[in-house]
């Protein structure tokens, strides 16, 4: 079993090697797509073999020798296997559909070498994800994260214009500002355990009742390391690099962030969570998510309502989403964080879907303003029907999947004596929803004669397969009671659900 | 070594490192700001140095070592050629003036004392009563990373924050894991020459690494 974790891990890495290698090659362009799929079968695989023995851990030889810690830094649990899963197939989503169109026209078989380099880092980005979600050590989960920065931060600049350059610029200094808090945190957490006489940074024995801590360090250190990852998920106050380099990146790596890194870095969370709540109760974490869940929803909520870009406007929803997420985790309990695990996933098949969808119409029409595109639904319905489907889908009309999840968390936030905050919540969904629905309604509806249409307007080209499977998927995960509910159950007790 | 000497040899390197913080809020000139952060860096390693002899450590030894190389060595040559590259010499306008920025690094400094209480516990030892210094350190790093408007003072502000969380790292809990601690050096020295490209770039595309120049997005 722990050969499909080193499979999982190894895979991609070797594949940006042979990426970077044999660059003008044409298979290259399918690197990433094949990187998806090895995430995606060995989180599946995972997830089966979890369920018989619920712990798979592999004591890695060469790099735990010489650990004082106990037991692998490599572990799959159902929790990450669920997420890793979840990566797959967002994954899969995002660079299938983000697939440089066939027909441009060149039939020779190199291609240039821009793109091997391009291919490598995605591989690269999607093997750093695949250890943040496998790692049983706070300190490797961290420099994981802090790698997908690391990788991402010249996909994000690929344009290299002014605009891209700035998001860039903007995105590695406040996301590794941002995780160096993290790191902080985790530090202390360290500390705490040699304050109480077994050093060690698995989460697991963290958050095992009999590991000796001193509260007070864990109190300061827990806060400091959420903080530190909030910046990372996206969450207000520290989201101000997410608008810029969501809208800047091209689709495929903007889908790839919105969908998956963002949960990622709340995957960090949910785990510190567990540890700060095992040793001091739910206080000192709800306040925090809560407060920063509430935030965000009212900065997506402005911003959404005023904003001229339709990019921007498709980030600031997954700031909504991470908002959302926070909401669950901090109301906790069996229902509220199974709901959040399902809207990870539902939100990371219907934003990526968008995002391409949003790619393809700024390269069609030539502009990310909302007020430049008119009448997409009677000149380009290839653009127009996915787009609409995807945004009927990150709005919550049922059956999307998100439907039923908003309404778990805030039916579990009533049971909680969370009614305050729910009330305010709704309010600003409702906002955003009336936002969201305006500007597409915009874009789509509307006679095709308009000023916008003057443009001679490019054919849209590109897959529309894994676009219909993903929001075919958001559309019946809710229905998937039977084989998910086990899945989703299983990982919420590793996350300490008081079941 | 001797109980006193130790202790003698801490409170210098851990002097060093504060001195050589709240100086790069004085210096203007981008070449000696990176020498100080050299200088920063090699106090860091003296630290981890000084306390893995202490307790017969030889991995934080080893750790020792590897912040040498990185953060004196190899990321101040990067800086230095990064400034050289770009035509940048001086930081002239900071968003404070240095006389504002050295009080409000007196009141930092208070603050962190202040703030390491509940992390100190009642009985300190020799290398706890350094960690306020460490936070100051940090957060003097998080001051320069605010008021500065030229990318590699920015860059700089970035690399004295990480210093900072080493040292509470060390002082807290003798270090994180070699592991992590190699992953850690590894991971904000591609952040630095990620970073060292970008403004290449900067350069390439505005004609200047004044930060103050990235304004076409916002909302």
């Amino acid at each position: 079993m722990a050969a499909v974790i080193w499979l999982a891990l190894g895979l991609p890495t070797l594949l940006a090697t042979a990426s970077m290698l044999s660059r003008r090659r044409r298979w290259t362009r399918y690197a990433a797509i094949i990187a998806s799929v090895v995430a995606l079968v060995s989180g599946i695989a995972l997830v089966v073999l979890t369920r018989s023995t619920r712990a798979v851990t592999s004591t890695a030889a060469v790099t735990t020798t010489a650990m004082t810690t106990a037991g692998g830094i490599l572990r799959a649990d159902s929790l990450s296997a669920y997420m890793l899963a979840v990566v797959g197939l967002v994954a899969l989503t995002a660079t299938w559909a983000g697939l440089p169109s066939k027909d441009i026209g060149d039939s020779s078989d190199s291609v240039d070498p821009g793109e091997g380099t391009y291919s490598a880092l995605l591989c690269l980005f999607l093997g750093a994800m695949t250890l943040a979600r496998l790692a049983d050590n706070l300190g490797v989960m961290w420099v994981a994260i802090e790698a997908t920065t690391i990788t991402t931060a010249f996909l994000v600049g690929q344009h290299g214009d002014r605009r891209a350059l700035e998001a860039a610029w903007k995105y590695v200094v406040l996301g590794s500002v941002g995780v160096s808090i993290a790191f902080l945190g985790i530090v202390l957490i360290y500390a705490a355990t040699t304050a109480g006489g077994a050093p060690t940074l698995s989460w697991v024995l963290l958050a095992h009742p009999a590991q000796p801590l001193d509260p007070d360090l864990i109190r300061v250190g827990a806060a400091l390391a959420v903080l530190g990852f909030a910046t990372k998920a996206g969450l207000a106050p520290m989201h101000s690099w997410l608008p810029d380099a969501h809208s800047q990146a091209p689709a495929a790596v903007s889908a790839l962030m919105s969908g998956v890194l963002l949960s990622v870095a709340f995957y960090a969370i949910l785990r510190i969570r567990t540890i700060s709540d095992a040793l001091l109760g739910p206080t000192p974490m709800r306040g925090m998510l809560l407060t920063g869940g509430l935030l965000s929803l009212l900065v997506a909520a402005a911003l959404i309502l005023t904003q001229p870009d339709y990019k921007r406007m498709l980030a600031y929803s997954s700031i909504e989403h991470m908002g959302l997420l926070a909401l669950g985790a901090a109301i906790g309990g069996p229902l509220a964080i199974g709901a959040v695990l399902l809207h990870i996933l539902g939100h990371g098949l219907a934003k990526p879907s968008i995002f391409v969808v949003a790619g393809r119409i700024l390269t069609a029409e030539g502009t990310s303003r909302i007020d430049g595109v008119h009448g997409l639904l009677a000149r380009q319905p290839r653009l127009a029907v996915p787009f609409l489907t995807a945004m009927a889908a990150l709005l919550g009309f049922p059956p999307s999947v998100l439907f039923f999840t908003e309404v778990a968390i805030v039916v579990a936030g009533f049971q909680q004596g969370l009614g305050w905050a729910m009330a305010v919540a709704l309010t600003l969904l409702l906002v955003i929803f009336a936002g969201l629905a305006r500007h597409t309604v915009n874009m789509t509806l509307g006679k095709a004669d308009s000023t916008g249409s003057a443009l001679p307007s490019v054919r849209p080209s590109g897959a529309m397969i894994p676009l219909g499977l993903a929001l075919a998927l958001v559309a019946v995960i809710g229905f998937l009671a039977g084989p998910l509910r086990d899945v989703i159950a299983l990982a919420v007790a590793t996350l300490g659900g008081t079941s | 070594m001797t109980d006193a000497g130790f202790t003698q040899v801490l409170g210098s390197c851990a002097g060093v490192l504060i001195l050589t913080a709240v100086l790069q809020l004085w210096r203007r000139s981008l070449s000696g700001s990176v020498t100080l952060l050299a200088l920063q860096g090699a106090a860091l390693s003296a630290l981890i140095g000084t306390i893995g002899v202490a307790a017969a450590d030889p991995e934080l030894i080893g750790v020792a070592v590897l912040v040498l190389a990185i953060k004196a060595v190899a990321i101040p040559i990067v800086l230095g050629r990064t400034a050289a590259a770009t035509g940048a010499r001086r930081e002239d306008a900071p968003r404070i003036n240095p006389t504002a920025a050295l009080l409000l690094s007196a009141v930092l400094t208070t603050v962190a004392y202040l703030a390491s209480r509940p992390i100190l516990g009642a009985a300190p030892d020799a290398a706890q009563r350094a960690v306020p210094v460490g936070i100051a350190v940090v957060l003097i790093g998080f001051l320069l990373l605010l008021t500065r408007r030229q990318a590699i003072s920015q860059l700089i502000g970035f690399v004295v924050l990480d210093n900072g969380i080493a040292m509470i790292a060390l002082l807290t809990a003798g270090g994180v894991p070699l592991v992590v601690e190699l992953g850690v050096s590894l991971d904000v020295l591609l952040v630095v020459l990620i970073l060292r490209v970008l403004t290449g770039r900067l350069k390439h595309v505005f004609g200047a690494t004044d930060l103050d120049d990235l304004t076409e997005l916002h909302d």
